[in-house]
């Protein structure tokens, strides 16, 4: 499981990057989409994977007897969903934006300001 | 009660924002609260640091988990200065920017979205919990992306995208890095990573993460290689937003650099001397890129990239010394690049443009703003007593110290270069007799402003301008604190049980 | 995508799927739920509602403007983190709980109200995406 995790966390960078490092606008928000999701998934492969109990101590002992699932990589992932959920749709609507008053989905293009030094 | 004071500066801000959010159609209002909001700010910073300078570190436990479990809140000597520097700045742009924004720009809650930006940036220097810091990241970039699109110029739409990209691009390789640390130590505190990490078996892995770290900062401070996003937005955004950007927003992550690596990557020769090249290629490629330039905000945005070198230099060094100068031109180099880009802000009122070519002759009209406007540049140059002087002197008997002449080289070099770029602009914009361009028509130029405005435009200036004159003629104090600030970064064992009284 | 089916389906759907998303806010204490899935699923109930009557009639439906829940249900989790500040002396977000838990609702506590504070904010904030990129396009 944690093998095919790590592949998968592997393709997802790769694929992202390549995404990225295209010329149009739209592949590259589809690459920084595709790294994070590699990113929480790393974060999920790294909190070591169990296949344990819920992390909840029973009433009448104080220590885990058993061995549990780390709630923290969870928590983390979650959060950091949330917060590129809010960013992508900043994202969908800037390249909206751009689209529209820009003209063109070609990140080259986007150098008027550059050129009149 | 003296331990929740410490989080009373970030609750304020946020109070404040959603006290704006509620008045989102009636901009006066807003203006008005978020400017008396933020003096108010300005006074809990101020009662924070005294508390801090009086009683020491102040740590506040989130909801109350104890410390290696939840989320601890740190307040150090380094970060309370953060913070009143933050808010200072803060006031001075809120001020700046009710006096220099279009309505068209305030009417989408412009001022709610600054008041939540200053909450990410005091919340940044608050955390001591690293996944909590990616989180006021987080913050901090959404509302900067907020504010640098508001508007919707095509110039700022182009800068917006750059920007966008490379920094969700560093928070994700951010984020990489917590998950390598967090799969390595287990834990995100940072006070006991700082125990937990040198026990680590896997050094490759600690290596890889730290690098991942530097790389991401890297980014957000912008040193070189990883600039060039900076240079082609700062300029696009209004003044009044690109103040407090260029200010504050490269400072969080040289804040976050001096953190991570004085705290919890300590002692690594490697990244050592990879922090010591990319100080120096940072110093000289940011000072010969705004030598080119000819827009002034493009040459104060270059300038923030060469001046980041400096702290840079500082904790690749990593003496007492390097570190206390470091410190120190942090906390000038915010005064000032907060005040330059108000400057700039200025001139364009005053001329209607940016552009050297178009501008000149400001010195013959408005004789005592120039004045008022050479001192920070001045300052920024680093001309003896101001402020930019001491903390350069710190630097250089460090790298005496510790034989790092190329450090040495860099600094004069990047100093006599910045010194060449401000006479250059005084030259054009100030004494230069300038050419006639027809008027803009719809332009709001300086002369036809009210008092008031005009006042409200100049008085935050001249606040900043005061506070950097401090800065330079009571060196003595700053340096005493700087060395304050050194000892307890130096001394890990002093965060650490600052947090974990029991450990 | 004005259908009658799914126009008279989504007027019962509507009611159904505001119970089930306070349904599962509240049970979110214990349980797999709370604020952030059940505001999502609230606004879901009214974009269901907006494909089939049209924008206009779901705007009329909540008869004030989404982006006015996101100051209030911030506020509402700002409060409920302030209250041990005020009460207690305790750090901020510290739990505080009324000792009898009450009967459907649970245990009443500041977790709680922080959790319905979100709740609103998520259904303000996506409601206010999700019109503004409706009404654009």
């Amino acid at each position: 499981m944690e093998f095919l995790l790590a592949i998968m966390t592997g393709v997802l960078y790769a694929a992202g990057l390549y995404m990225m490092l295209r010329r149009s606008l739209v592949k590259l928000i589809i690459g920084l989409i595709i790294i994070g999701n590699g990113a929480n998934l790393l974060i999920f492969l790294l909190g070591r994977i169990t296949k344990g109990a819920p992390p909840i101590i029973p009433g009448d002992t104080k220590f885990f007897a058993d061995i549990y699932a780390d709630p923290v990589p969870q928590a983390l992932i979650l959060t950091a969903i949330v917060i590129s959920f809010g960013l992508q749709s900043f994202a969908i609507i800037l390249i909206k934006r751009a689209y529209q008053v820009v003209k063109t989905d070609d990140l080259d293009e986007m150098n008027t300001i550059e050129e009149e030094v | 009660m003296t331990q929740q004071f410490l989080l009373y500066p970030l609750l304020w801000q946020l109070f404040l924002s959603i006290v704006l959010m509620f008045a989102w159609r009636h901009i006066q209002i807003q203006k008005i609260i978020s400017i008396v909001g933020s003096a108010i700010g300005v006074g809990l910073s101020v009662a924070l640091f005294y508390e801090v300078w009086q009683n020491g570190t102040l740590v506040v436990q989130a909801a109350s988990w104890k410390a290696p479990f939840g989320i601890s809140f740190v307040g150090d000597m380094l970060a309370a200065t953060l913070v009143l520097l933050t808010s200072i700045a803060g006031l001075a742009v809120s001020s700046y920017s009710a006096a220099s924004l279009i309505p068209a720009r305030l009417r989408f809650g412009y001022f709610s979205i600054f008041h939540f930006l200053i909450l990410g940036l005091t919340g940044a220097f608050l955390t001591g919990d690293i996944f909590n810091l990616y989180v006021w990241f987080e913050i901090i970039i959404i509302s900067s992306f907020v504010l640098i699109t508001l508007g919707g110029e095509k110039a700022q739409i182009e800068g917006a995208v750059k920007y966008f990209t490379l920094n969700f691009l560093a928070s994700i390789i951010f984020l990489t890095a917590i998950a390598v640390l967090y799969g390595l130590a287990g834990s995100l505190n940072m006070a006991d990573l700082a125990i937990l990490i040198p026990q680590i078996e896997n050094r490759g892995l600690v290596e890889v993460a730290a690098i991942l770290f530097l790389v991401a900062f890297g980014i957000k401070s912008a040193v070189f290689p990883l600039y060039f996003w900076l240079p082609a937005s700062y300029h696009t955004p209004p003044s009044a937003i690109a103040a407090i950007f260029g200010g504050l927003l490269t400072k969080v992550g040289v804040y976050a650099l001096i953190r991570f690596f004085s705290l919890m990557f300590v002692e690594d020769v490697l990244l050592d001397q990879i922090l010591m090249v990319i100080a120096i290629l940072t110093l000289i490629s940011g000072g010969l890129g705004a030598m080119v330039q000819t827009n002034v905000r493009k040459v104060f945005s270059y300038l923030i990239i060469c001046h980041i070198g400096f702290m840079i230099a500082g904790l690749a060094m990593f003496t007492e010394l390097a570190i206390a100068g470091a410190v120190f031109y942090l906390i000038h180099d915010i005064v000032v690049k907060t005040n330059l880009f108000m400057i700039s802000g200025l001139i364009y009122r005053i001329k209607g443009s940016n552009r050297f070519k178009e501008l000149g002759g400001i010195y013959k009209e408005y004789p005592k703003l120039s004045l008022m406007m050479i001192i920070p540049m001045f300052s920024l140059i680093g001309v003896p007593p101001l402020s930019g002087f001491w903390p350069k002197i710190s630097l250089i008997i460090a790298s005496f110290d510790t034989q790092s002449y190329f450090i040495l080289a860099a600094v004069i070099f990047a100093s006599f270069i910045t010194l060449v770029v401000v006479a250059k602009l005084w030259a054009e914009v100030f004494w230069k007799d300038p050419d006639k361009f027809p008027k803009k028509n719809h332009f709001l130029y300086f002369k036809k402003m009210t008092l008031a405005r005009k006042l409200q435009m100049i008085l935050p200036i001249l606040m900043l301008t005061g506070v950097s004159l401090y800065l330079g003629f009571g060196a003595e104090n700053i340096q005493q604190l700087s060395i304050r600030i050194t000892s307890e970064l130096m001394n890990t064992d002093f965060y650490i049980n600052a947090v974990l009284p029991n450990n | 995508m004005r259908t009658l089916i799914l126009k008279t389906a989504s007027d019962y759907l509507l009611p159904i799927l505001l119970l089930f998303s306070i349904f599962i806010l509240l049970r979110g204490h214990y349980l797999p739920g709370g604020g952030f899935v059940g505001g999502l699923m609230a606004s879901i109930a009214f974009v269901l509602h907006a494909f089939a009557n049209g924008l206009k009639d779901t705007k009329k439906l909540l008869k004030f403007h989404p982006g006015f829940l996101m100051p209030a249900g911030l506020l509402l989790s700002f409060l409920s983190g302030l209250l041990p500040v005020i009460l207690q002396d305790a750090a901020f977000m510290t739990g505080l709980w009324l000792e009898n838990p009450i009967p459907v609702i649970g245990s009443i506590g500041t977790a709680l109200f922080f959790d319905v504070g979100v709740y609103i904010v998520v259904l303000g904030v996506t409601l206010t995406i999700i019109f503004t990129i409706s009404e654009s396009a």
